[in-house]
């Protein structure tokens, strides 16, 4: 289809999925979005967008199977496995100093990123004092997440990038393997919090120390943007930590003065006092 | 200028895409092309995922443009030449400006030569260039198509002379492009763009 019938189509279709399911994707970036829904529009048998926006109005079961499609990334553990190593040394000194910690992860899909903070974090002795809450809009993403249980093919990639992120130890001393997964540890389970929370729609939860918000920021325009660093502005303490994606920037942002850079090419970040 | 299409005389964007040959290809044309160039250069080449990305720091000493590697949500601007980071999709959107994405892989690849072509496609329209070069895969083809239906000017490395002639040559079963050509006619004609707008 061409595309000017398209861009009639995407406000139209992401103002229906927000006024009927209350799911905000309007001020997504387009580029992305529509890609997304050009591969949905055949699962659906739809031939057009307002096709598929009049199904998803009249079929609520269906917003389920289309939520995965709009939102379900497929994260790996330690992927940037130089990210962990610049949190190893540049966060973890100052998360020892605190006597109780607060991790976010938003956007954490899956949830690998949450474990591979686990496991940083017992390696250096803070999971015990530690409470890392991993949000999402895709619920099926979250249960996921909560299960910790990751297809066994996908061990051999997290366990070589956790080697490289400065690991102490093997990824097998954190899982079990069973009919063809990985369950890693209740242990680590204990410390994680995961629950539905949008960056588009939702407030500031608590205080924390240290968030990692990677590779979610670049599906949003640059007003959404603006909107999820402040939210990391507003949760983080003075001189907390923010960690993004290895090709996203924080300069375009209206937030840019209220971080200074630690760690720039790993993007790594700390709140500052402001004005 | 003559010897080429007419259509090629209004370009805002060129999109390039190459994998396995495309670094010796490209050192044969984005040398040669003059910083004066009205148009941005944005190229999708097929790397191994987990290395950091050379290719901006190889360009970036022998080109007169300036070489970038792409960063979430930074204008585009003429004269400039953007790459794909490593694991990341390259998509443009309004603006224009770089969109990146870690959506699943395509054709096996991220970043995807059809990911990128077709999200030009949609920004550019008529005023879009796609050149696709050498590679031992499919990727691109589809792209190149999308570009053709939204009236943009498509070029295809003559497969012969590719090192890898299975892209160029999937290209042309999917499309009839504007032209087939060797890798310095190619650059002749980006040359003569700069030309023209320096003129």
């Amino acid at each position: 289809m061409m595309s000017s019938e398209f861009d009639i189509e995407l406000p139209l279709f992401v103002e229906a999925v927000f006024r009927k399911y209350h799911y905000d994707f309007r001020e997504y970036a387009p580029a992305s979005l529509k890609r997304r829904l050009r591969t949905a529009l055949p699962r659906f048998a739809c031939a057009s967008l307002s096709q598929l926006q009049h199904r998803l109005l009249y079929e609520p079961n269906l917003f389920n199977q289309l939520l995965d499609y709009l939102t379900v990334q497929m994260s790996e553990m330690f992927r940037d496995p130089e990210y962990f190593r610049a949190l190893r040394t540049h966060v973890v000194p100052v998360l020892r100093t605190y006597p109780s910690l607060k991790i976010w992860v938003a956007g954490c899909s899956t949830g690998e990123e949450v474990y591979s903070l686990a496991i940083l974090l017992r390696e250096e002795g803070l999971l015990k004092r530690t409470l890392i809450y991993g949000t999402d809009i895709n619920p099926h993403a979250l249960r996921k997440a909560e299960a910790g249980v990751y297809d066994i093919d996908r061990i051999a990639l997290f366990s070589q990038n956790f080697q490289r992120s400065g690991a102490h130890a093997s990824l097998s001393s954190y899982y079990t393997a069973a009919y063809g997964n990985a369950v890693f540890d209740a242990s680590l389970k204990k410390h994680m919090v995961f629950s539905d929370h949008s960056l588009a729609t939702d407030s500031v939860f608590a205080e924390m120390q240290f968030v990692s918000c990677r590779n979610v920021l670049i599906y949003f325009n640059r007003t959404l943007q603006d909107r999820a660093v402040g939210l990391f502005r507003d949760a983080l303490c003075l001189r907390g930590f923010l960690g993004i994606g290895a090709k996203e920037s924080l300069r375009f942002s209206t937030h840019y003065d209220a971080f200074e850079t630690i760690d720039a090419e790993n993007r790594v970040y700390r709140k500052i006092a402001t004005p | 200028m003559n010897r080429f299409s007419a259509q090629l005389s209004r370009i805002d964007a060129i999109v390039i895409g190459a994998s396995a040959g495309g670094v010796e290809a490209l050192s044969r044309i984005l040398p040669e092309i003059p910083a004066t160039l009205a148009a941005a250069i944005l190229i999708v080449v097929h790397v191994p995922r987990e290395r950091p990305s050379l290719l901006s720091g190889i360009f970036r000493a022998k080109c007169r443009m300036r070489v970038e590697e792409a960063i979430d949500k930074a204008q585009i601007m003429p004269g400039h030449i953007y790459f794909a980071p490593p694991d990341y999709h390259l998509l443009v959107d309004a603006g224009p400006q770089v969109a990146l994405s870690v959506d699943e892989l395509i054709q096996y690849s991220r970043p995807s030569i059809d990911v990128l072509f077709e999200s030009a496609a949609d920004i550019y329209g008529n005023r879009l260039l796609g050149v696709l070069l050498t590679g031992g895969n499919e990727d691109g083809a589809a792209g190149m198509a999308y570009i053709a239906a939204c009236g943009g000017a498509t070029i295809v490395q003559e497969p012969s002379e590719a090192i890898a002639a299975t892209m160029p040559a999937a290209a042309l079963k999917a499309l009839t492009p504007t032209h087939v050509l060797r890798l310095d006619d190619i650059r002749d004609l980006l040359v003569s763009l700069a030309a023209k707008t320096a003129s």
